[in-house]
């Protein structure tokens, strides 16, 4: 069957394209106009008269220590998502290895956990969490592994279950123990999985703003959410002017990041879907 | 073999199960008691006062009014993502030039927060509504459309790609046969796609239904409830009476129950419904 190559879809697609992308250069454009005229008329292209140079970003970084919440941003998803990865990787392994009533019932709990809407347990687990010390950096990846461990323990198991037992089995044989065939037999055959999950809790963590809030001292680490956030100051007043710069600097390792693994996040959210 | 690795536990599942205990079974609940409690800041104060948070919420006008919103809104965000976002999977696996380029723009708004994308689209709608004198938290009805079209850009690209990635699963040859039984295209659409994309359209309805009825950070960094709680969803109305109403902290909770056992009721219910349309193949 040959179908007749046509321009013509192209053409579209590419006008429906760039027409996706309007907000985002409109963010740009902005950041570069005198904060008055951003709200006024947001679709006018920077001119003499409206241009300011990068105020608008020096005044935004004074506003917010943006690079100290990047840093922030970065460590915890970066920690909480290898600690996700490896833990209930490991968690799922033994769920579909050792079949009793225990590990059933920690597996009913996690898809029991992923229907749990975040608002039904935000307040009692801000109160854990001050009592126990984890509104840091290194406490809150703790927070991150409980809660995103439902639909990861929910992935691998399903993956799990498709993986010949008698692989392990011969490794056990040949004397590895139970870690060692984990980390040597089991983990290098989940790739695929990893990636998908890592994919999913990555644009999960990074992106979260309530659960950070609620658990972290907010007067000594912020993320990148909660600075953009924090810009909007009592009663509604924004300064435009360093929150565009601002959505700028958020945005941008975003793309660079999506372009550098591209491939790997689409099929990855294909991935994670079917199973699902 | 699995008695081996049966003593290997605390290595294995420990580490997982302590995290999963403190951030989710503990608050869960000590989230159902606190909803028959009344307390203020710490939860050790505590009282018993049996069902009054629940009775207290349906004279709450805020919070039946936020979920008619959210109820509304998850509908028009649920059928309008799911048809746009087939359509274009449609069209994109015809293969024509450029879909995997089309493709990954489409996908991108997905990778953005929602309070950043509440922000940039603020700016677009104030831009777009100064032309009538008017601002996006002028009515709810703004708002609402406003958090729909965010919605829409933010989750047709995620949603097809899982739809792509159906459309791609159908066998070949059903299509080769249904072309030799001279079968139209709207006959091969209606009587072989689309039977055959039940499983993403199963899997689609559902993150839709449920990321649309817990929309959270869209709505604050949109419209923040503007004006006076009118485009208040059901999460933000829920995080308002915890925080910014003192002595309404069990109310919040309580009202928090309801919303855990709507979001569930909707989940299986839609699980329920569309598996039974699916095919085996």
């Amino acid at each position: 069957m040959k179908a007749k190559r046509s321009i013509l879809p192209t053409i579209l697609f590419s006008l429906l394209s760039i027409a996706w992308m309007f907000p985002v250069f409109t963010v740009l454009m902005n950041s570069f106009k005198k904060k008055a005229y951003i709200n006024r008329e947001p679709f006018a292209l920077p001119t003499a008269k409206t241009f300011v140079g990068l105020e608008n970003y020096t005044e935004g970084l004074r506003k917010t220590h943006f690079f100290g919440a990047f840093g922030y941003s970065l460590f915890i998803t970066v920690a909480s998502v290898a600690v996700i990865l490896i833990c209930t990787a490991m968690c799922a392994w033994y769920i579909s290895r050792v079949p009793n009533t225990f590990t059933k019932g920690v597996y009913l709990l996690c898809l029991f956990a992923m229907v749990v809407p975040f608002q039904m347990v935000m307040y009692p687990l801000s109160k854990i969490t001050d009592i126990l010390h984890l509104g840091n950096p290194i406490g809150i990846v703790l927070v991150y592994l409980g809660f995103g461990a439902g639909l990861a323990v929910f992935m691998f198991t399903g993956f799990m279950r498709g993986v010949p037992i008698e692989v392990e089995e011969a490794a056990m044989i040949d004397g590895c123990n139970p870690v060692q065939t984990f980390f040597r037999v089991v983990l290098p055959m989940l790739k695929p999985t990893l990636i998908s999950v890592a994919i999913l809790e990555t644009m999960w963590i990074w992106n979260d703003y309530l659960l950070p809030v609620l658990v972290l001292d907010q007067k000594k680490y912020k993320t990148i959410p909660m600075v953009i956030q924090y810009l909007k100051g009592g009663y509604g007043s924004i300064d435009w002017g360093a929150m565009m710069a601002m959505l700028v600097f958020a945005i941008v390792p975003i793309i660079v990041f999506y372009i550098s693994c591209q491939k790997y996040i689409i099929k990855g959210v294909a991935a994670g879907a079917v199973k699902g | 073999m699995q008695k081996s690795i049966k003593k290997y536990w605390p290595i294995f599942v420990l580490p997982t199960l302590v995290a999963f205990f403190i951030g989710f079974i503990a608050p869960f609940f000590t989230g159902v008691w606190l909803s028959f409690t009344k307390f203020t800041g710490t939860i050790l104060d505590a009282q018993w006062v049996g069902l009054d948070n629940y009775a207290k919420i349906w004279g709450d006008d805020t919070f039946l009014h936020s979920l008619w919103f959210t109820a509304a809104f998850t509908v028009a965000t649920v059928i309008l993502i799911n048809v746009l976002a087939y359509m274009v999977a449609l069209l994109l696996t015809r293969g024509f030039r450029g879909t995997n380029v089309f493709r990954t723009v489409f996908f991108l708004p997905n990778l953005i927060g929602g309070i950043i994308l509440g922000y940039i689209w603020q700016l677009i709608f104030n831009g777009v509504l100064a032309n009538f004198g008017r601002t996006l938290t002028y009515s709810s009805t703004y708002g609402f459309w406003g958090l729909v079209i965010l919605m829409c850009w933010q989750q047709i690209g995620y949603m097809m790609i899982i739809y792509i990635a159906g459309l791609q699963a159908i066998p070949g040859d059903l299509y080769e046969a249904a072309h030799m039984d001279g079968a139209t295209r709207w006959q091969t659409l209606f009587r072989i796609t689309l039977p055959m994309s039940m499983p993403s359209i199963t899997i689609c309805t559902f993150l839709t239904l449920t990321n649309s009825f817990k929309l959270f950070d869209q709505n604050l960094a949109l419209t923040a409830g503007q004006p006076s709680n009118q485009s208040e969803m059901l999460a933000l109305n829920i995080y308002n009476t915890f925080y910014s109403r003192t002595g309404w902290g069990g109310v919040g909770q309580a009202k928090a129950v309801i919303f855990f056992l709507l979001v569930g009721a909707l989940a299986v219910a839609q699980n329920l419904i569309t598996r039974r349309k699916e095919v085996q193949q």
